[in-house]
């Protein structure tokens, strides 16, 4: 993992990193494909199946976006990249588009070259211990050991809820992922902590996933978003406009079953985002038809929310704050019109 | 003609065309001229391009983070530190663990291997052959997967803290680390200071008096049980007479950990055992190719002189060993050194795992902390070759060579 940080750091230093007034589209069109960062495996987010393909949340963005330019959801090159090293990554143009369960923070976005283009899922950071040491509670967890994985905010929220607290901990923190759950397992660590939905996802993934909870404190607000670079304001608006376009729909009652029939429907608002009237596609540099397209690949919102991390996956997490705006919920898009 | 006739001194100008341009002259050294210019202009292209680069995508640049606030915790501090220190006291944590990780690996990595080097030469046929499946075993098996081995299989294998192998109720060992009683100072302490002082003292003129006595008159003075006792008994009395020097605090188990006394922590226990077991099976072959390049002779010298061949060893064979180990064993130093920054996949919180991994993170800045961070193994490589160098040349002095 150093030595991949080195590398892109050397890249950027080298003066590879393209230049401000990039034409990211039209990058990506001439290359025919687009280049997407993802985790390096967060099932419901970003991970392979036993096929190989990915698939989650964060992975619908980039095919989204891919069906948007391409008409074709499998133009997408996926990066793995580890929390360390995904914003040299962007920075350095060796990603067009950063879709990895990131935390929306003033200092991200100011100081990294960066835009966050949206919201994909509001995140909170928590805890999971094992059943059998019967806590029921963070604020129980004083004196306790607690694997982190570095790189993230996470680390910080940490120190700041122990320490508003009044308690004491030590904090144990591992480059990869997968190394911080099995230091977790093997109980090294009495907690462990990372965004919630991430808790959920790597409680999968251990021996007995019934052996472990998740405790009800949400200790930091983590909303988690797709990034793309300065400097581009068409590829900023594209990347923004497709989520929106995404979270509209389904307000719209537009699904991938139903898109076809749609398409022909009378109802303003619903021929305005299918193209049907208007060219509002157009001005974002794409074709009149992008959200058909979208739809036809991904589903709206939230077919893609119960598909990858809902109802409809194995991790079973709840709408809760990721329900629409009419729905009790905070998702709101801006309209297309 | 008895004497060649002096050359004439050569011009100012030949010299210093000699000097600059080497064999080619003039034309070397416009070549030579050119070739700096190039490397400058390059360094600076470089430098232009990135700041160029970097103001235009509004990346962050400079080195004002270093006082901002880090805001997270570690959980191993040679300093005090807490998360409302600065970025640039984090840089000086990290730094302390790698410099103290490498210290220790490189001092039982010389043990070692100095120990197995020897093993192998040994005419003991079980002692050499050990030894040799020693250094087979361990240099061939990739240091990343041994470090995981110590820290998964051995370390993870302790209970946990509330089952923890317990000596004598204070100290205990568990797969939270080993937990010992902390010394606290009592008012006996600095009389037991001043005695160890004295005995240390009167070690060395004993000592200085014992080799005057072999350079003058040849005899031998066994001056090592004195030496023990005295730096043994002195404390001792002065503790007797003057109160205990230290209190000691013993460890509780309360909430999930164990509270008071200090603490080893696993993560750096597994990274310095992998290290100099991994590093001493290769001192142990640079050991053992420096003794053989000693001529067999030296040996027999030795023994047809009637020293033993543990004395032979000590005194003839490995004095001269030293100048065809140092160069290859600074190269293995250096190399302990580097392989440190392997500490992130086990959690240890060295340079590279807290300042160029969650500082990075958490600033962005990676040309800043990925330069300091690279700077900062080279100074340490640099400073150890020294220290070697000047060793390699006061060996080489004192043989005369």
């Amino acid at each position: 993992m150093k030595r991949v940080s080195v590398v892109l750091a050397l890249a950027l230093a080298a003066g590879f990193s393209v230049p401000a007034t990039a034409q990211t589209l039209k990058t990506v069109k001439d290359r025919g494909m687009l280049t997407c960062g993802v985790s390096q495996g967060l099932p419901g987010f970003s991970a392979p199946d036993d096929k190989g393909n990915w698939t989650g949340i964060d992975v619908d963005v980039c095919r989204a976006v891919a069906a948007a330019i391409f008409n074709d959801p499998t133009k997408v090159k996926y990066v793995p990249l580890s929390a360390k090293d995904r914003f040299t990554a962007l920075q350095s143009g060796e990603i067009d588009l950063l879709s990895r369960n990131t935390t929306w923070t003033l200092s991200r976005d100011t100081t990294l070259g960066a835009n966050f283009t949206g919201v994909t899922y509001y995140d909170g950071q928590g805890f999971m211990v094992k059943k059998s040491l019967k806590v029921n509670s963070a604020l129980e967890l004083n004196s306790a050991s607690v694997c982190v994985q570095t790189g993230t905010t996470t680390e910080q929220n940490l120190a700041d809820f122990f320490k508003s607290n009044n308690m004491k901990y030590e904090v144990v923190a591992f480059a990869g992922a997968d190394e911080t759950v099995k230091a977790y397992e093997s109980g090294r660590c009495d907690a462990f902590t990372t965004d919630a939905s991430g808790l959920y996802a790597y409680r999968l993934k251990m021996t007995n996933p019934a052996d472990h909870v998740v405790l009800p404190e949400i200790i930091s607000k983590e909303p988690l978003g797709p990034m793309v670079r300065h400097g581009d304001d068409q590829w900023f608006d594209i990347v923004k406009w497709v989520l929106f376009a995404m979270v509209d729909s389904e307000e719209l009652g537009i699904t991938q079953r139903n898109v076809d029939e749609m398409v022909k429907s009378d109802k303003p608002e619903v021929k305005r985002v299918l193209g049907t009237d208007g060219n509002f596609g157009e001005q974002l540099g794409l074709t009149k038809d992008w959200v058909v397209r979208i739809i036809k690949v991904v589903g709206n919102y939230g077919e893609t929310f119960d598909r990858n991390v809902g109802a409809g996956s194995p991790l079973g997490i709840a709408r809760g704050l990721n329900q629409l705006w009419n729905k009790g919920g905070i998702q709101y898009a801006p309209p297309i019109r | 003609m008895g004497t060649d006739a002096r050359p004439p001194p050569r011009q100012l100008a030949a010299r210093l065309q000699r000097a600059l341009g080497g064999g080619a002259g003039w034309k070397g050294f416009v070549l030579q001229l050119l070739f700096v210019i190039l490397v400058a202009w390059i360094i600076y292209a470089v430098v232009d391009n990135v700041r160029t680069n970097l103001e235009t995508q509004r990346i962050a640049a400079g080195f004002g983070f270093l006082t901002n606030n880090a805001g997270f915790d570690v959980n191993q501090t040679l300093i005090p530190y807490s998360q409302s220190d600065t970025y640039a006291r984090v840089f000086v944590v990290g730094l302390l663990n790698t410099l103290l990780v490498s210290i220790i690996g490189i001092f039982f990595a010389t043990l070692i291997g100095f120990l197995v080097g020897l093993g192998r030469l040994s005419p003991n046929w079980l002692l050499s052959r050990i030894s040799g499946g020693y250094v087979e075993l361990l240099r061939n098996i990739p240091l990343l997967f041994q470090i995981l081995f110590w820290y998964l299989a051995v370390l993870g294998a302790l209970p946990s803290p509330r089952q923890s192998i317990s000596l004598f109720g204070v100290i205990f060992l568990s797969n939270r680390g080993l937990v010992v009683p902390t010394p606290i100072p009592q008012p006996g302490l600095e009389a037991v200071i001043a005695a160890l002082l004295l005995a240390i003292a009167a070690s060395l003129l004993l000592r200085f008096y014992a080799r005057r006595q072999l350079f003058q008159s040849g005899r031998i003075m066994r001056i090592w049980p004195t030496i023990v006792g005295m730096l043994i008994g002195l404390p001792l009395l002065a503790a007797l007479l003057f109160g205990v020097p230290f209190g000691f605090e013993i460890p509780k188990l309360r909430g999930f950990n164990f509270a008071g006394g200090s603490r080893v922590i696993p993560e750096f226990v597994a990274l310095t055992v992998a290290l100099s077991t991994y590093t001493g099976a290769f001192i142990a072959e640079v050991v053992r190719g420096g003794i053989l390049a000693v001529h067999k002779g030296q040996m027999e010298a030795g023994s047809s002189l009637g020293l033993s061949r543990g004395a032979t060893l000590r005194l003839i064979v490995v004095p001269q060993a030293l100048r065809v180990i140092l160069p290859p064993l600074t190269n293995q130093y250096l190399n302990l050194t580097k392989n440190s920054s392997l500490a992130v996949a086990i959690g240890y919180p060295d340079l590279v795992s807290v300042f160029a991994g969650t500082s990075l993170n958490q600033t962005g800045q990676a040309i800043e902390i990925i330069g300091i961070t690279m700077g900062v193994y080279l100074l340490i490589s640099l400073v150890t070759s020294a220290i070697m160098g000047f060793y390699n040349w006061r060996i080489g002095r004192s043989m005369g060579a």
